[in-house]
């Protein structure tokens, strides 16, 4: 069974490759703040800009948490992201759901910038670790994110 | 409920390796209890036992064809962990176009 993917697209008044840009190089300054892995608050959002470049955020101390990988780099129209963050929020190497970008120019000149998250249902075949660690109490990040979702809605 | 525990009550429930077997198969194929029985070492009253677990924390769903009801898992389940993602992203979004519309356009990269 596949679950269907989350998809977003949203417009900007930018050009692709501005888009592009200001997504994958200024994700730090844009990503909401308090919606990261770590407890302290980030101070850059990292994409290496080649195939196989980390994903991580960094706080103002140096300390770095990954959250994944790029797996294509194609500037101006598409990045390929492995999100590689489990079920507990946890950067696990050998979990990865794909986060794939896509940049479409506009007739005005902007751009539609769409987002999808697939292979959520790999989630399912995580279940069985995170479980286990559910067990030892609830983790920090959990809670936080239960919270912000309590706010949501 | 909240997305995120009725997430975490869905998970928890695959934290017994008999019931993710079950989900697994249920995954590959739609099956009656004696066909899930016939390829685990428990018995059919065990496998009903966990189908009603995994029922409960909406990952499995019944349907009844005929005199037969067959299990398929519940796409509202693993969908809690869904939601948890696309508001996630709803908003992070949102803050990508916001930041992207207001960024000056002269300004020299980083």
């Amino acid at each position: 069974m596949s679950i269907a993917p989350v998809l977003h697209s949203v417009e900007v008044k930018a050009p692709p490759a501005r888009a592009f840009e200001l997504f994958t190089s200024h994700m730090g300054k844009w990503w909401p703040k308090g919606k990261t892995l770590a407890p302290n608050p980030h101070a850059d959002i990292v994409m290496e800009p080649r195939p196989g470049g980390r994903w991580y955020e960094r706080d103002a101390a140096g300390n770095e948490r990954q959250w994944g990988k790029v797996l294509a780099w194609e500037p101006p129209g598409r990045v390929l992201l492995g999100w590689q963050l489990n079920g507990q929020w946890r950067y696990d190497p050998d979990f990865l759901t794909e986060v794939e970008l896509s940049f479409a120019a506009l007739a005005g000149g902007g751009t539609r910038v769409t987002l999808e998250h697939r292979n959520l249902e790999r989630y399912g075949a995580d279940a069985e670790e995170y479980a286990g660690k559910l067990r030892g109490g609830w983790p920090t990040f959990v809670g936080h994110f239960a919270q912000y979702t309590d706010n949501q809605t | 409920m909240t997305y995120a525990s009725a997430a975490l009550e869905s998970l928890g429930a695959l934290g017994d390796p008999t019931r993710r077997a079950i989900f697994e198969r249920l995954a590959a194929q739609p099956s009656a209890v004696v066909d899930l029985a016939r390829g685990l070492p428990v018995s059919r009253p065990a496998v009903s036992q966990h189908l009603k677990v995994l029922k409960e924390a909406g990952l499995v769903r019944e349907i009844s064809h005929g005199t037969r009801r067959i299990y398929s898992l519940d796409p509202r389940g693993i969908g809690a962990m869904r939601r948890w993602l696309d508001s996630h992203w709803t908003s992070a979004l949102d803050a990508f176009r916001q930041f992207a519309d207001e960024y000056p356009e002269q300004e020299p990269d980083r």
